[in-house]
């Protein structure tokens, strides 16, 4: 295994072909591209961790430690629009997605490259407009605007922030038409559906999601925009309207955004879980296929955000039954992912700390979520901490550790070198403990009832949340190293090399940076991917 | 690498893998409008249903000769865009020309009619909820109800019809420099597509606003 190969960096190459701010401002290259979502992106991550490390630190009281209910309300709104629809709706695909799909098909760029830089900008257009909203004071309808609260009786900047948002979903609708159209037309020879690499059919069941459910948030956010400037009767029951409508709308679009969070992620974790077990995958058409079939099921599960909001108790039952069916593809690849660890040879780098911490945290926030998918239980539990942890198990134990560990798999091929081995395991470690401190307590919260969004409570549930706050503290100096090390690496780092993991892949085949169309010649796909076994035998025979 | 006289972007192999590409992505797009249009219908379809009888006289205060007339212009500029396809296709340049003229001159009636002998006369009337709306008769706020989502789809379904025009503006100047050839006429088939979509959007609007609880 040990090669004692000089790493040597290419001499042009996509990040030196060209100075000067111009030259990434006006670049169609995906994989500049994807340098710009990274920047724009970390940005808004950054607004969302703040406003959260804000409101954990005022739960350290029951009465409150330092903001008033007012503001607390603004914070756990910002907090869920940045992360939801500036962070983790764009994170992986934007980022990941952008610089690795026309390389993992062989192909010098995505189909439309004008067309990828245009929805940056539509994307930093929405996201400047939302961020100019919540400076100019700000919303408190929290992240999922129902009427007729936002549309009647907040006095915050709602229209300017939907407008914002609005504008932001056409960056999701762009980025998932290129992706279709790249997958489908931009393929090498010889690289059949079956030969994919599974993050590509993960990102393919991602994109389809934002081409359906995304015009139709844009539309509901539209109409609450116009509800609110003519006083105009759409959802609002005085004029009568019906405010569950909206909420069928809205859900019609942010429940698929979940998978459209957690689906990349599982793409990200197939790629790490097999480099660094050194196996083929276990069942590649079962998870290829799971990522098509939670996309599908995904749209039908919507009625469950509203088991106690006065939808028939009919359609409860249905959307009951769909929820729970949605859970089966997504405990197949979880099977199929333990299954292809089996007799592997297992190392703990960082992106493997991060895909294992991946597959335990997802089955608890997914297992969670049968809980609530229950009519029953979710009476009780319903708008409560246990929803919240329930969601961030899956939103940052599941998208954001597949994030981070995707970030740190591709980090040597995106800048060409290599971070800090030691600091980036230790990191890895900080965050799952910070994580699980942060929100287990959550859980117990939740039980015994304690409501979400309120800025006070009651003195027995101090403990717990002292807790919490502990664990998010811990969490954020998680968060703080990799920032830090990824800088100093992008300068400073030693030189990765073209395949520093020893990885299969057609992305491991180039150099590292790439050259700005990737391949010197179109490669020609001969194998299913994740040859790993063959690997195994080359070494062996040396 | 590439042949220095081809007329496709550097990311593609051939012409037919562009030609393919842009057309399965326009395809996608209008997908996209399908659902964009598709939630306000079903917010429509869900208060027609509970106020069926205000959507009939709001129905009813519209002008349906005239969007009778609109509905046949606009058939007519699909009709005329269609040639401008063929001629596109065939490398006629002065047809194609006279054909987007006509296909503009077509969509600019359209929303030339809606504007000025529809959405004004509304608003002098009355009809225009959260602007001026006088109407007293029974319901009212159900028949406002009716004319938020009037002027919410056919409004949505101009600016449509006005974005058109602006990219048919676009390819009149490369028809006029000679831009297209037999060989390379896809900007005019996808933009056929386009509006054929929005003619199609608007069949669906005609009777759905104009025509409820019509007898002939």
């Amino acid at each position: 295994m040990s090669s004692t190969e000089v790493a040597i960096e290419p001499r042009v190459h996509y990040l030196n072909v060209d100075y000067g701010i111009k030259s990434w401002l006006l670049t169609t290259d995906h994989k500049r591209i994807a340098w710009l979502y990274l920047i724009a992106i970390t940005f808004f991550f950054a607004i969302g961790a703040v406003s959260a490390a804000l409101m954990r630190l005022n739960l350290v009281e029951p009465q409150g430690l330092v903001l008033q209910p007012e503001t607390y309300n603004k914070l756990f709104s910002t907090h869920g629009i940045m992360m939801i629809f500036l962070f983790l709706v764009p994170s992986i695909p934007a980022v990941m997605g952008n610089f690795l799909i026309p390389i993992m098909l062989g192909a010098r760029d995505v189909a439309f490259p004008r067309l990828n830089l245009l929805s940056w900008y539509v994307f930093m257009v929405g996201g400047s407009i939302v961020t100019y909203g919540l400076i100019a004071g700000g919303v408190d309808t929290g992240w999922t605007f129902y009427t007729p609260l936002s549309t009647m009786y907040l006095n915050t900047h709602v229209m300017t922030t939907a407008s914002g948002l609005f504008i932001a979903g056409f960056s999701s609708i762009l980025t998932g038409l290129n992706f279709v159209v790249t997958i489908h037309k931009m393929r090498a020879p010889g690289l059949t559906w079956f030969r994919l690499p599974l993050f590509i059919w993960a990102m393919y069941a991602t994109s389809i999601i934002f081409i359906i459910g995304t015009p139709v948030i844009a539309i509901s956010l539209a109409l609450i925009t116009i509800e609110r400037f003519f006083h105009a009767g759409i959802f609002d029951p005085a004029l009568g309207g019906d405010p569950v409508l909206f909420q069928h709308l809205f859900w019609f679009y942010s429940h698929p955004a979940v998978y459209v969070m957690i689906l990349p992620s599982m793409g990200v974790v197939s790629e790490v879980i097999t480099a660094f077990s050194k196996k083929k995958i276990f069942g590649y058409h079962f998870i290829a296929f799971s990522s098509v079939a939670i996309a599908a099921i995904g749209f039908l599960v919507w009625g469950h955000h509203m088991f106690v909001s006065g939808q028939s108790i009919y359609a409860g039952l249905v959307f009951s039954a769909l929820s729970m069916a949605v859970a089966i593809p997504s405990a197949v690849k979880v099977f199929n992912w333990t299954a292809t660890l089996y007799k592997g040879s297992i190392s703990y780098e960082a992106p493997m700390l991060y895909a294992l911490g991946f597959i335990g945290l997802f089955t608890i926030g997914g297992l969670t979520g049968l809980y609530l998918a229950t009519t029953a239980i979710d009476q009780h539990v319903h708008a409560t901490y246990f929803v919240v942890a329930h969601f961030h198990y899956v939103m940052v134990g599941g998208a954001i550790m597949g994030y981070m560990a995707g970030i740190h798999y591709w980090w040597p091929k995106i800048s060409g070198r290599l971070y800090p081995d030691g600091w980036s395991r230790v990191a890895a470690v900080i965050i799952f403990v910070g994580f699980n401190l942060t929100f287990f307590p959550q859980f117990v919260l939740g039980y015994l009832g304690m409501p979400r969004r309120y800025a006070v409570y009651p003195p027995e549930f101090q403990t717990l949340n002292v807790i919490s706050t502990a664990g998010a503290t811990i969490l954020g100096l998680g968060y703080v190293i990799p920032l830090i090390y990824f800088a100093w690496s992008a300068r400073y780092g030693e030189l990765a090399g073209p395949n520093p993991w020893k990885a299969t892949g057609l992305e491991w085949t180039i150099s590292s940076p790439p050259s700005t169309h990737n391949f010197e010649e179109t490669p020609e796909v001969t194998e299913e991917p994740y040859g790993y076994d063959r690997l195994a035998e080359e070494i062996q025979v040396a | 690498m590439h042949n220095t006289q081809t007329v496709f972007y550097e990311q593609f192999d051939d012409r037919t893998q562009q030609h393919e590409a842009s057309s399965l992505g326009m395809w996608i797009f209008l997908a996209t409008e399908i659902m964009f249009f598709g939630a306000v219908f079903t917010a429509y379809t869900v208060y027609r249903n509970l106020y069926t009888v205000a959507f009939e006289t709001g129905s009813h205060l519209l002008n349906t000769p005239i969007g009778a007339f609109n509905t046949a212009v606009l058939i007519g500029s699909s009709l005329t865009m269609a040639l401008a396809v063929h001629a596109a296709q065939t490398g006629k340049r002065k047809r194609l020309i006279a054909f987007l003229i006509s296909t503009m001159i077509l969509g600019g009636v359209f929303v030339g009619i809606k504007f000025f002998l529809e959405w004004t006369h509304d608003y002098h009337e009355g009809l225009a909820p959260g602007l001026h709306w006088t109407y007293a008769g029974p319901q009212s706020s159900h028949v406002a109800m009716f004319f938020v989502f009037y002027f919410v789809l056919t409004g949505i379904h101009a600016t449509h019809m006005v974005v058109g025009e602006g990219i048919m503006a676009v390819l009149l100047v490369m028809a006029w420099r000679g831009k297209f050839s037999p060989e390379r006429y896809n900007p005019v088939e996808m933009f056929g597509l386009y509006w054929h979509f929005v003619d199609i959007v608007w069949i669906f609007l005609f009777p759905l606003l104009y025509l409820l609880g019509a007898h002939f």
